[in-house]
């Protein structure tokens, strides 16, 4: 398409800065989520420059524009729904400067994630959201979806740990907002561009809090025989004020494929087994194993275990990281959900949620951060069955909606992205869509920008739109 | 009152009843706002009510300036004109509170007193340790922006706040975020509220997520002759693996002020600290909590630290005497303002690792201008730096807005920023309490105008002129 475009933006570019040949474009039209849709060309910014010049041109073409990181996404947020030009970060991956007497980082969008973390932990520092994709993931996509990760119980996400950014609005304007120090000057404009899904400007640097690492961290294994008692246990840890680093837990259905394709030395045997990470001053820890020790002993729990040392840990957490990675063992694809509930509703949402499996003619794994409640159901199906793909899709939408009366929610931590964008109304009224939509309209006025994200634009109302996942690729989470 | 003031207050009275509209000079001066009184206040008894003032303000182009219990109404500018005040003091339940689930709703007007009991009988808090905690709104803390000393472990109200109910420009009800500790679905749009003085909405209802009160609290006061070491302790406590929960530095003028004073903001006063608080020195105050194991951890290594860094003194605070330095750190902002009858102070938003130069600026700043000056500093960065001249006049005024442009431009220097949140109204013809124009104000007026497109919400009170 439209030959003039890619002419300038080569000029611009240098031939490898744009690809927009089939073959080329098919490795853009995936992310982590179960959608397509490709893009007509793709570009390499290398700098703030580079965008702002590429959005002016986009627009002078009148092509949608879309950013992208590392495509890890889980709702579609960096597919070119419309198609039109999309902006790879990969090249802006440099970390800028590092602050470590004041704990902050800046840092080009294409960061991977971990790699910030591996580039301070020298000097004892790390950046502490860690989505299960931190190896491959971007700050940059993080910002965007404002990413979770099973720390961030006790210590937040992405949004929590931004102070600033550097935009390029979708008409190619530069504009910084926040900074390294805390408490903006006016409107919390960074907290309001955290987690817009891309739908507001390009973001070309991001300013990081970093953290300190704690002196004493534990990894702690529970193994229950009934899946009630692990949910249980849960409850009444949030309810007894202890807070772990992460809490994780993994159902016994799934901790046999896991152990086959992990070697993560968990029973193979019962009903769910529960993940903690304790951190902090060795004191403090210690009481925590305590604690937890005796409120999983409380509700039944078979086995306790604290890793002896860091390679048992790390065994451990191996296991719930490539859990989703084994369940391709199972079946030819799967759908993963990211509800949230009110962590005092866990043990029904559960049961219920294996209801509407048996239901659906499904088996659900779940493998979740139970700790703040962020469910991540794993239905298993085969796509090129029509009938399952349609059932699986009910049952899904079947357990958000059981969510969301709650008084829980769509997304925990994956956005609302072209996924879930016709459910917004279970949750938003039409004045609250309204004015997120005039919020998007004041940074994105022509919608040119990522359209087809977030809000409902009406194609089969309150319905989750799905596509078959294609057999063999990557798993998401 | 105008014409259009008297058929103003016989709308409203049809609209949400005579009993809820308030009128009269004496009921206005209540509500004034940097001495300009509200032609009629409005207290509705319900969200929707709420609405429909905004609504009937919306289509009559008057202003509308949302108060609680008006504790902090002069902060910000004064607005360009106050036609309605609408207290929300009457939205005061709790909505919905899940203790298993640390969650909480609850509406605007609730007093955050009456909310810490409703919270301690399931052994939770807020960790708004906000000035005027005693008289304060959840929605007005929330609007002003306030920050407390809890915020060295425990964040701002943006990393609390889960969601909210508000009414926007065009009197619509709107919310904005959920009551789940995890949440991504939709903008966050109830972040933009925090801080944002009433100029975007009227909150209605906030989402906060809760958390557990520890099993025992402690105090630490350290002494130090000179400013140097008690910023160089400041940096041990940071980079070793203590996570105190508060942690603060108080200049010898704050500490005098500490001794002498009890918060007019307090309902009942205070004795004043004991021996073990040296009021002609630099102080560092940290509050740290946990198991007895945990606090006697703190208790050794912050006094090891404090005798590494030169304490002339240093001392655990216990139940008895520990409430007598956190009332004080919480109140500090009204006790400062009690100090001087043309108190100014000044907020700066800077890095500790910058402080010591920060410093010495502002030392110098005082002195250029003759202007007695007392600061206390946040762990977390923010500087509270208040003039307190011994008397009001023109004179005194001129120099504090010539010590108010010098604060702006150090900050500045520093890689940070100012502005001046709480001065005598006098002094605000003289600056912009907001700082100099910044290139993301544009971006704040788009903002602006998508929540309340006809400029009704607390005009002129804002930065970038909002």
């Amino acid at each position: 398409m439209l030959p003039g475009l890619i002419r300038e933006l080569e000029a611009l570019l240098g031939q490898d800065g744009v690809l927009s040949r089939p073959e080329e474009l098919v490795l853009y039209e995936y992310d982590g989520s179960v959608e397509q849709a490709r893009p007509n060309v793709v570009v390499f910014p290398r700098s703030t420059e580079d965008v702002s010049r590429i959005v002016k041109l986009a627009n002078r073409y009148g092509v949608p524009i879309v950013g992208r990181g590392a495509g890890t996404g889980l709702s579609g947020g960096a597919l070119a729904r419309s198609g039109g030009l999309m902006l790879v970060f990969a090249r802006m991956n440099r970390i800028l400067d590092v602050d470590y007497q004041n704990l902050r980082a800046v840092v080009q969008p294409g960061v991977v994630n971990l790699d910030l973390t591996r580039a301070v932990e020298h000097a004892g520092l790390y950046y502490a959201p860690d989505p299960s994709s931190q190896k491959s993931c971007t700050i940059g996509g993080n910002v965007s979806e404002n990413a979770g990760g099973p720390h961030t119980l006790a210590y937040g996400v992405t949004t929590n740990h931004v102070l600033g950014l550097e935009l390029v609005l979708p008409d190619g304007e530069i504009f910084r907002i926040g900074g390294k120090t805390a408490d903006p000057l006016g409107y919390d404009l960074t907290g309001l561009l955290v987690g817009s899904e891309g739908t507001m400007a390009l973001v070309t640097e991001i300013t990081v809090r970093l953290s300190r690492k704690p002196e004493d961290v534990k990894t702690l294994l529970a193994v229950f025989t009934a899946v009630d008692d692990a949910t249980e246990t849960v409850v009444d840890i949030t309810a007894r004020a202890i807070t772990p680093a992460a809490c994780e837990m993994m159902d016994g259905w799934t901790l046999g494929v896991i152990e086959d394709y992990v070697h993560a030395g968990y029973p193979r045997d019962c009903g769910a087994v529960l993940l903690f990470e304790l951190e902090g001053l060795a004191e403090a820890v210690a009481a925590q194993i305590e604690g937890v020790t005796a409120v999983c002993r409380a509700h039944h729990a078979r086995e306790v275990r604290v890793a002896r040392d860091a390679a048992e840990a790390e065994l451990l957490w191996k296991g719930r990281k490539n859990a989703f990675g084994a369940m391709g063992r199972l079946a030819p694809s799967s759908y993963t959900l990211d509800g949230v509930i009110p962590r005092s509703r866990l043990p029904q949402t559960l049961r219920r949620v294996g209801e509407i499996g048996r239901t659906n003619g499904f088996d659900i794994a779940n493998i979740f951060h139970a700790g703040d409640g962020n469910l991540h159901p794993i239905i298993l199906y085969d796509p090129r069955n029509a009938d399952q793909t349609r059932r699986a899709v009910a049952a899904a939408e079947e357990i958000l909606r059981y969510c969301v009366e709650l008084g829980g929610a769509l997304t925990g931590e994956h956005g609302v992205g072209m996924e879930k964008n016709e459910l917004m109304p279970l949750m938003f009224s039409e004045a609250d869509l309204d004015l997120m939509r005039r919020i998007r309209d004041a940074f994105n006025p022509r919608g040119n920008l990522n359209p087809g994200k977030i809000f409902p634009i009406g194609k089969g109302c309150g319905e989750i739109r799905v596509k078959p996942h294609r057999p063999g690729a990557a798993l998401p989470l | 009152m105008t014409v259009s003031a008297t058929s103003l207050v016989v709308r409203l009275d049809g609209l949400i009843g005579s009993e809820h509209v308030l009128t009269g000079v004496a009921e206005g001066e209540n509500y004034a706002v940097d001495g300009l009184a509200p032609s009629v206040i409005a207290r509705p008894i319900s969200a929707e009510q709420a609405a429909e003032v905004v609504r009937f303000a919306a289509a009559e182009k008057l202003s509308v300036v949302p108060v609680g219990a008006r504790t902090k109404l002069g902060m910000g500018m004064p607005p360009h004109r106050f036609d309605i005040a609408l207290d929300l003091t009457r939205l005061d339940q709790v909505a919905h509170y899940d203790p298993g689930d640390l969650t909480l709703s609850v509406d605007a007007g609730m007093p955050l007193a009456r909310l810490a009991q409703t919270l301690a009988e399931h052994k939770q808090f807020l960790p708004l340790a906000v000035p005027w905690f005693d008289h304060a709104t959840v929605g007005g803390t929330i609007a002003a922006g306030v920050d407390s000393p809890l915020r060295q472990f425990y964040g701002t109200a943006r990393d609390f706040v889960l969601g909210a109910e508000f009414v926007n420009g065009s009197g619509a009800l709107v919310k904005s975020g959920g009551r789940v500790v995890k949440n991504v679905t939709g903008y966050d749009l109830h972040k933009l509220l925090i801080g944002s003085l009433g100029t975007l909405a009227a909150i209605t209802r906030v989402n906060f997520r809760t958390f557990p009160s520890p099993p025992a609290s402690r105090g630490f006061v350290a002494s130090f002759e000179k400013r140097g070491d008690a910023l160089a302790l400041r940096r041990r406590i940071a980079e070793s693996p203590l996570t105190p929960v508060t942690l603060e530095i108080l200049s010898p003028a704050t500490a005098r002020i500490f001794t002498n004073r009890s918060p007019s903001s307090l309902k009942r006063p205070i004795a004043p600290p004991g021996p073990w608080f040296q009021a002609n020195e630099w102080q560092v105050c940290a509050g740290f909590e946990g198991t007895p194991e945990v606090i006697a951890r703190y208790a050794r290594d912050l006094t090891r630290l404090a005798e590494e860094s030169g304490a002339s003194s240093a001392n655990i605070l216990d139940d008895a005497t520990r409430p007598l330095i956190w009332a004080r750190l919480r109140e500090s902002i009204p006790l400062l303002l009690d100090a001087s009858p043309g108190a100014a102070i000044a907020k700066l938003s800077l890095l500790p690792g910058n402080w010591p130069a920060a410093f010495e600026e502002l030392h110098e700043i005082s002195l250029r201008f003759a202007l007695p000056f007392a600061l206390i500093a946040r762990g977390t960065g923010s500087v509270y730096c208040a003039f307190l001249p011994d008397a009001v006049g023109q004179d005194s005024m001129s120099r504090l807005a010539e010590a108010t442009t010098a604060v702006f431009e150090s900050a500045a220097r520093a890689g940070g920023h100012a502005a001046m949140p709480w001065c005598p109204t006098e002094l605000k013809s003289h600056f912009n309490i907001w700082g100099p124009p910044r290139a993301d104000w544009p971006l704040m007026q788009r903002v602006k105008s998508a929540f309340d497109p006809a400029g009704i919400f607390s005009p002129g009170r804002f930065a970038g002129g909002i």
